[in-house]
């Protein structure tokens, strides 16, 4: 990473510093001076909105605790105490509430974005990969995060949730008994949640220093899929990129505004406003939005077993996709077949989204069945197959020529006047 | 050119069942009277009068069975809220009995209650409240308007984004109670039930229809109807749920202006420092 570093020390305190730790020429090369290819487009901005949206909920998390007593007589008492009496309290959570949702529409976008232009082939296949654990870990956390508040969703979708480990033949109960430290959903199984609640994001925080030194490694993928020949293909990160990101972060901000302060329960379910109660379930048992697809995956399959392993296969296939996808050609904008495929793809898992929040019943687990067999079949199938059958379109010889033959649609002419575009 | 016709028709068709199917799942019995509501919409505010109409008929009908108990006495007098002078309240909580203690006897004993207070529960606990009402527990009114709603059903719940309908739960509250009826021929109500076209646990409802026409009092010449008591206690209630409402809208609005300003800035100078590259 230090290695794009462009700095040399003036000041003796910084030829102090740099001859025994090198941070300074770190952060220079990792975020200043390193080279990002000049081309990328917007979607490529929801990375820094993610890391913008992480920071976010590690900061009103973290001041949230200060008001929050994790327990299971007081932890209910204690949000509706942050919602009235805590100052600013109501504007802490309703941002945290809804940053996760955030969190998770800007990691969709960002992992689509990642599929449309095969940033997870090679050599960016750790990248892809501790990508996925992340997305695991955020699954986790946001999991138990929803358990907090103690209101019946909570208490109900933690039971569900935990149950499905007791689909592990022989050790199954057992398993759900250690994880819940009892014999239900109770006390220990709150503590246990706040405590890796608290936990988990500073993992993520982890594994995305470690998620992003592998594509600084490797150098961004682009919209061309093409590698960076020359230094004209580059920018430095500051100040091109560093203004970019910025301005995309508040744009995302206003999104995240709009619904943390106008509709801040559009995304919460109604029954967590009612304090847990273990002999009372609810008429429907609904995760958050963002598990829903694979909350359709699970009830898609009607064995429980087999339901809990086809919602972590779905998972689980992610982590094999560098080297189920044969295409030579990286990026989606040259595979005229894989496009098609891909808007199909991310139809089916709206679908899914769409068919989870729903009874299962009738029609809906039959399409449920349907779009999760086409689910694995995208992944397992076409995708393989793809690589075989399909006539990609030619590649630009370099980013630059690309940029200068006019992805916007423009004569090759129109570039010579850079000020007009 | 007919088979061609034939696909539409069946496209079309499909469309249609899956706009439909959603609605027969989200209840089809279930009757929502949308109401306007003062606090709706991106400048909402709480209706100062309508609050405390709310509350009279809360404190007169409703508290001999639902708690408040999230709500204390000093909150009445807050802004935002039903803005009862401070001494009011005052006088509001010192008609209450809390109980305090140990004392340095060890006693426990009753004492009028006083702002700092949350508003005592008519009952105990739960058990007691379900001996004490055949059974059906009512539930405590500080978060309800918040912990009711109506499933929107698609495509209501994506127009929802845009128009920010936040007020299912208030509008749910008016609809039930402006949904007693006289029980229809044919259905068996059970004794002690009432039939209510509103309720979204089933057409029959424990709680008798607990308002009438000039049963409370009101001194400022609005209608003393039913639909009135029941509009002035929902919206009492969504304040209850929400009492910093008013603050997050007039906050959420000022971060939306700088927002979008900034971004304009921010659209602007970038545009500038990438006016050389090509890209």
């Amino acid at each position: 990473m230090a290695g794009h570093s462009n700095y040399v020390p003036q000041s003796a305190a910084a030829k102090w510093l740099e001859s025994r730790l090198p941070v300074i020429s770190l952060v220079r090369g990792s975020f200043v001076d390193f080279p990002t290819p000049k081309n990328l487009n917007y979607w490529w901005t929801f990375g820094g909105i993610l890391f913008f949206v992480l920071i976010a909920q590690i900061i009103t998390g973290i001041v949230l605790v200060m008001h929050y007593t994790p327990s299971t007589d007081a932890a209910f008492n204690s949000v509706e105490h942050i919602m009235r009496d805590v100052n600013f309290g109501w504007m802490l959570r309703y941002l945290h509430s809804n940053g996760a949702s955030m969190f998770f529409i800007a990691v969709y976008i960002h992992i689509f974005r990642g599929l449309y232009y095969g940033s997870y082939k090679a050599p960016r296949e750790i990248s892809w990969i501790l990508g996925v654990i992340i997305f695991l870990i955020m699954m986790g956390t946001a999991f138990m995060g929803y358990v907090l508040p103690w209101g019946q969703m909570s208490f109900w979708g933690a039971t569900v949730i935990t149950n499905l480990f007791s689909a592990i033949p022989l050790v199954g109960e057992s398993i759900v008994t250690w994880l819940w430290g009892g014999f239900a959903v109770d006390n220990p199984t709150l503590n246990r949640f706040f405590s890796l609640h608290y936990l988990l994001p500073f993992m993520i925080f982890g594994v995305v220093i470690l998620h992003v030194w592998a594509f600084h490694t490797t150098g961004n993928n682009n919209p061309t899929g093409v590698q960076p020949k020359t230094k004209q293909d580059t920018l430095p990160f500051h100040p091109y990129y560093t203004m970019k990101d910025l301005f995309a972060i508040v744009v995302f901000m206003i999104l995240f505004a709009y619904f943390a302060f106008y509709l801040p329960n559009y995304m919460g379910h109604p029954d967590n406003y009612i304090e847990a109660d273990p002999l009372v379930t609810p008429a429907h048992i609904v995760p958050e939005w963002y598990f829903l697809p694979f909350y359709a995956i699970l009830r898609a399959v009607p064995d429980k077993l087999g339901g809990v392993i086809a919602m972590f296969g779905s998972i689980a296939v992610l982590f094999i996709l560098p080297w189920l996808d044969t295409s030579k050609v990286r990026s989606g904008a040259y595979r005229p077949m894989f496009k098609q495929f891909f808007w199909i793809f991310a139809g089916v898992c709206v679908a899914l989204g769409y068919l989870g929040a729903m009874p299962a019943e009738g029609w809906y687990v039959i399409f449920s069945r349907i779009f999760t067999v086409y689910y694995f079949a995208h992944f397992l199938i076409i995708l393989p197959m793809l690589g075989f059958l399909e006539k990609p379109l030619p590649l630009p010889a370099s980013i630059s020529e690309s940029v200068l033959k006019g992805g916007s649609g423009k004569p090759s002419g129109a570039a010579a006047a850079p000020e007009t575009k | 050119m007919s088979t061609m016709i034939k696909m539409v028709r069946s496209l079309a068709a499909v469309a249609a069942l899956a706009i439909a199917t959603p609605a027969v799942a989200a209840g089809a019995n279930v009757e929502i009277h949308p109401q306007q509501w003062s606090f709706s919409g991106p400048f909402g505010f709480y209706d100062r009068g309508q609050l405390q109409r709310g509350f009279k008929v809360y404190q007169e009908v409703c508290q001999a069975c639902h708690g408040l108990k999230q709500v204390a006495f000093r909150n009445l007098a807050e802004n935002g809220g039903p803005s009862f002078s401070e001494d009011a309240a005052k006088q509001i909580a010192s008609e209450y009995t809390v109980v305090d203690g140990p004392d340095d006897d060890g006693e426990m004993f009753d004492r009028p209650a006083i702002l700092a207070d949350r508003f005592p529960s008519p009952f105990p606990n739960v058990n007691a409240a379900r001996a004490a009402n055949g059974g059906a527990y009512p539930p405590d009114f500080s978060l309800l308007a918040k912990a009711r709603a109506a499933q929107r059903g698609f495509p209501w719940f994506v127009f929802d984004i845009f128009t920010q309908y936040q007020e299912s739960g208030p509008d749910y509250i008016y609809s039930l109670l402006t949904g007693y009826e006289e029980d229809p021929e044919g259905i068996e109500v059970p004794v002690g039930q009432y039939y209510n076209h509103s309720f979204l646990a089933g057409q029959f409802i424990s709680m008798a229809p607990p308002l009438s026409d000039e049963l409370v009092e009101y001194t400022d010449g609005s209608p003393m109807t039913v639909d009135q008591y029941a509009k002035d206690v929902s919206a009492f209630m969504m304040w209850a749920a929400e009492p910093h409402l008013e603050d997050r809208k007039k906050i959420g609005f000022r971060v939306m202006v700088f927002l979008i300003v900034f971004a304009g800035l921010l659209y602007f100078t970038k545009k500038q420092l990438w006016r050389n590259v090509d890209h």
